[in-house]
């Protein structure tokens, strides 16, 4: 809460400086005073008409969606079946990654795949319900559909390989420690 | 009012009346969650939201272009997408400010590479995911992204 509260006095305060900044560029140089504000003004119209519609989404989720929900199902999926439920488990509206790397850290120590763990908070970083929809307004339906399907081949690649690099280190570290090769 | 922002109140709304159907206290929360949400969001959007301004109002197109845009080739793309990995910003606000990049004249490849790396990587949260993930995993999964989003990034622009 406390730290909440800290976070909003920083925005403010650089909003304060951002908006003296401009007031004062905006008087130094008036051919450019147009340009900026009405710039704003798109932007911020463009914002205002999907901001409040994935703030009510994300508030719903987080009433009917708990996030203990997510460690029941992905603590014990493999395959193609824990490759889709990750992405998916990421993809829902659940707050900024750092939440996630905790539930992640859990979700290891008792025993998750971490193929499927790479996977899961790629997708709470870039596959969210709420940030495809800010980015279909602002950047297009080809755009945002097109990032999206490159977006889950890659992510899951990386899962996949960082798994297999790490499972290969760690047998490594095993068979020089101990003197002998490899299981 | 353009029809994506139609498509997603429609969502919004129609969420909201199953939801006040199906529980109203839940619901009167989820909403309240909202508000606060918003409130909390609202100071950061009014600074990207003048920075754009200022970006598209002060810095001229050829300016941008020569840095961001097509010419710019791979070291623009590689450039952009270290700023994404360490600047801190809201990943919903990535996107106005990938489009206002876009709009100023910068290549696809270059937005492409901003966004993802922007989404994907945490310089500011990189130790605690280090502490919470160990640093072997952690670092690879930075360092794994960074190349997965220029990868994105030069593909995009090939095809769009």
């Amino acid at each position: 809460m406390k730290k909440e509260k800290k976070g909003m006095k920083r925005d403010l305060i650089i909003l304060s400086l951002m908006l003296v900044a401009t007031l004062v560029l905006v008087i130094v140089f008036p051919e450019n005073e147009g340009a900026v504000v009405n710039t704003s003004l798109d932007f911020l119209v463009e914002m205002m008409m999907i901001l409040p519609a994935v703030m009510v989404l994300l508030g719903l989720f987080a009433v009917w969606v708990p996030k203990e929900i997510i460690g029941k199902y992905l603590g014990h999926t493999s395959g193609v079946r824990g490759i889709l439920l990750s992405l998916l488990l990421g993809a829902l509206p659940t707050g900024p990654l750092y939440i996630a790397f905790p539930m992640a850290s859990a979700l290891l120590a008792k025993g998750a795949k971490r193929s499927n763990i790479i996977i899961f908070l790629s997708a709470w970083a870039c596959i969210k319900i709420p940030q495809e929809m800010v980015e279909l307004q602002f950047l297009g339906l080809e755009f945002m559909l097109t990032r999206l399907f490159l977006t889950i081949i890659f992510v899951v690649i990386m899962g996949i390989s960082i798994q297999k690099i790490i499972e290969w280190s760690e047998k490594r570290g095993i068979g020089e420690a101990a003197g002998h090769g490899p299981k | 009012m353009n029809i994506s922002a139609i498509i997603i109140n429609i969502i919004a709304i129609i969420g909201l009346i199953i939801a006040f159907r199906m529980n109203r206290k839940k619901a009167v929360g989820s909403l309240k969650m909202a508000v606060k949400g918003f409130i909390k969001m609202l100071p950061m959007v009014l600074i990207i939201i003048l920075a754009i301004g200022l970006l598209l109002g002060f810095v001229p197109s050829s300016t941008i272009s020569k840095f961001a845009g097509e010419q710019s080739g791979i070291w623009g793309v590689l450039i952009v997408g270290l700023l994404g990995a360490v600047l801190f910003i809201p990943s919903l606000l990535s996107f106005p400010l990938a489009a206002s990049l876009l709009e100023g004249g910068a290549s696809l490849s270059v937005v492409v590479a901003f966004i993802t790396t922007l989404t994907m990587i945490g310089t500011v949260t990189l130790p605690l995911e280090i502490r919470e993930l160990g640093k072997k995993m952690a670092l690879l999964r930075s360092g794994m992204s960074f190349i997965i989003a220029i990868v994105i990034a030069l593909i995009m622009g090939a095809i769009l």
